[in-house]
């Protein structure tokens, strides 16, 4: 069984992962406090939903070790892996809803699984899910009916459906506009302080990293540059970083012979 | 060893490789076949996907085998003035080889292509990491009723086929051309033995084992596949794989089986 009193629900320790001869992340090392928000931010490439995969045990790292509620996960035995991540949300960047069942059997599924109570009980668990996401009058449309930000709540939705102690969310802004990312937002930081929820999210998106974080890790090219509250992040004199926050694009001193090889290469 | 030499075993390798995964992927779904918790819903769906649905092309494409080697049969056997074989002629060449080849591949082509296409999109779409992200074993939810709905439906669709395809040639063989009735079904009865049936039977048996296990497998393994794309190329590109690989496997594994029956 899972401890309550546990205190850092995530905790990694000098994480590598390859992928062939490319390394992904290279000695990653942080820890996520119960009930926190954390954001892990980075550009397109960076590594970030990588990482995330690590957390919930859908890629195995190279070396290194990840504790997922005081359990470490590396070589963890399926049956033990599932019964950990009944413990678990993730809502995923396209929704990654079932394509062949209807919203409100998309956002049941969890509890018909795992769960043995009755239709209606079900029912009015799953409308208060899709309620909560403003999505109650959507439950009988299929997910290919369904705008961008749509999906993306109603992942969100099946993701919270079994109260998770931790919610994962990749990239609740991307592809969104402005006003139903700041909505997401705003979702997210209900669910924290309703549910209680201790919630990773992965994003780019600076304002939305800002508004709803507690700690904040940026990843650059596989490595973890900062990890520390918003104060200390917008103190950071680590160029990257002013970079990030200013959104000024990165300029790396470039030998000229090797642009030359690099375009001319066959 | 030349580079040549090289190439040629890392590709021995690889094949090894990926054979040893999709046994991997055999025994996982045994394992949750065989252990509780057992659901009756998804496999009903799946029987209904795979074999009701598939009732009507079975039992035309049966019709239309069963006139045409009666017709070919016909013709044949009347040159040697031994029109009264062909009741046997079609009741054994429809139990033991054209009725659960065919069935196979009439499956193979509306059941095994889509169930690859739709594990394929699911893998890409990331559902499949949605479902283990949700604590449920895919083996057991996806790939366990669909496996089972295969070995049940496939000698099912093949006993309708062959039934269908000896009606075929009845009316071939006794409306059209005026053989016998009673020479027709007799022939059949004194030739065809229990071991032909059982001939039938366990070869239809190991076509629907072989049609879904290759489907799922090679949806399921998508991202594993390093040789192109992995998006929509990579679904059409794997689906196009599983049918051609899962009717090599039918006619080899058809060719295995009767060698060892017979």
């Amino acid at each position: 069984m899972i401890d309550p009193k546990i205190k850092n629900v995530i905790e990694i320790k000098g994480l590598d992962t390859w992928y062939g001869s490319k390394q992904i992340l290279s000695n990653i090392s942080l820890h996520v406090e119960r009930k926190e928000v954390m954001v892990i931010m980075g550009h397109s490439g960076s590594g970030k939903s990588t990482l995330l995969r690590h957390m919930i045990g859908l890629n195995n790292p190279a070396s290194g070790s990840i504790k997922l509620l005081g359990k470490e996960i590396t070589g963890l035995k399926s049956n033990e892996l599932y019964e950990l991540r009944k413990h678990i949300g993730v809502a995923f960047q396209n929704g990654a809803l079932f394509s062949s069942m209807t919203l409100q059997e998309n956002v049941e599924l969890p509890l018909h699984e795992h769960t043995k109570l009755d239709h209606n009980t079900i029912r009015i668990m799953s409308r208060l899910k899709l309620e909560l996401m403003n999505l109650s009058d959507n439950e009988d449309l299929m997910p290919a009916e369904l705008s961008g930000g749509m999906l993306k709540r109603a992942g969100l939705a099946r993701a919270v459906i079994m109260d998770p102690e931790i919610l994962f969310f990749d990239e609740p802004s991307a592809g969104l506009d402005p006003v139903t990312s700041a909505e997401l937002d705003d979702l997210i930081l209900q669910l924290r302080d309703a549910l209680n929820m201790t919630i990773i999210v992965v994003t780019h998106e600076l304002v939305s990293a800002f508004k709803i974080a507690d700690r904040i890790t940026v990843i650059d090219n596989g490595q973890q540059i900062i990890t520390g509250d918003k104060e200390t992040i917008k103190k950071s004199t680590d160029p990257r970083i002013v970079n990030m926050l200013e959104r000024r694009a990165m300029n790396d001193d470039i030998d000229a012979d090797d642009y030359l090889n690099k375009l001319t290469r066959n | 060893m030349g580079t040549n030499k090289l190439q040629a075993l890392s590709s021995i390798e690889s094949v090894l490789i990926r054979l040893g995964i999709a046994g991997i992927f055999l025994f996982e779904t045994t394992l949750t076949i065989v252990l509780p918790p057992y659901s009756l819903k998804p496999l009903i769906k799946q029987i209904a996907f795979i074999g009701a649905r598939s009732l009507l092309v079975i039992v035309v494409a049966g019709l239309f085998v069963g006139m045409v080697i009666a017709l070919q049969f016909y013709d044949t056997l009347v040159r040697f003035g031994s029109v009264s074989l062909l009741g046997s002629a079609v009741g054994l060449s429809l139990i033991r080889e054209l009725g659960p080849v065919l069935t196979a591949l009439m499956v193979i082509g509306r059941s095994g292509s889509a169930m690859c296409a739709e594990i394929g999109i699911m893998r890409v779409d990331n559902q499949i990491d949605a479902l283990e992200c949700m604590a449920i074993d895919p083996y057991r939810y996806l790939f366990a009723p669909r496996i089972l709905a295969g070995i049940i439906c496939v000698p099912i669709l093949t006993a309708i086929f062959i039934l269908v395809g000896i009606f075929g040639g009845y009316f071939v063989g006794v409306v059209l051309f005026g053989v016998s009735p009673g020479s027709y079904f007799q022939g059949m009865s004194d030739t065809v033995l229990n071991r032909d049936l059982f001939m039938g039977f366990s070869k239809s048996l190991v076509f629907g084992l072989l049609i879904v296990w290759i489907a799922c497998d090679k949806g399921f393994n998508l991202h594993l596949d390093k040789h192109g794309a992995y998006g929509s190329e990579g679904v059409s590109r794997i689906t196009t794989e599983a049918v051609v690989l899962s009717s090599i496997a039918v006619l080899f594994s058809d060719y295995l089986l009767s060698a060892l029956i017979l």
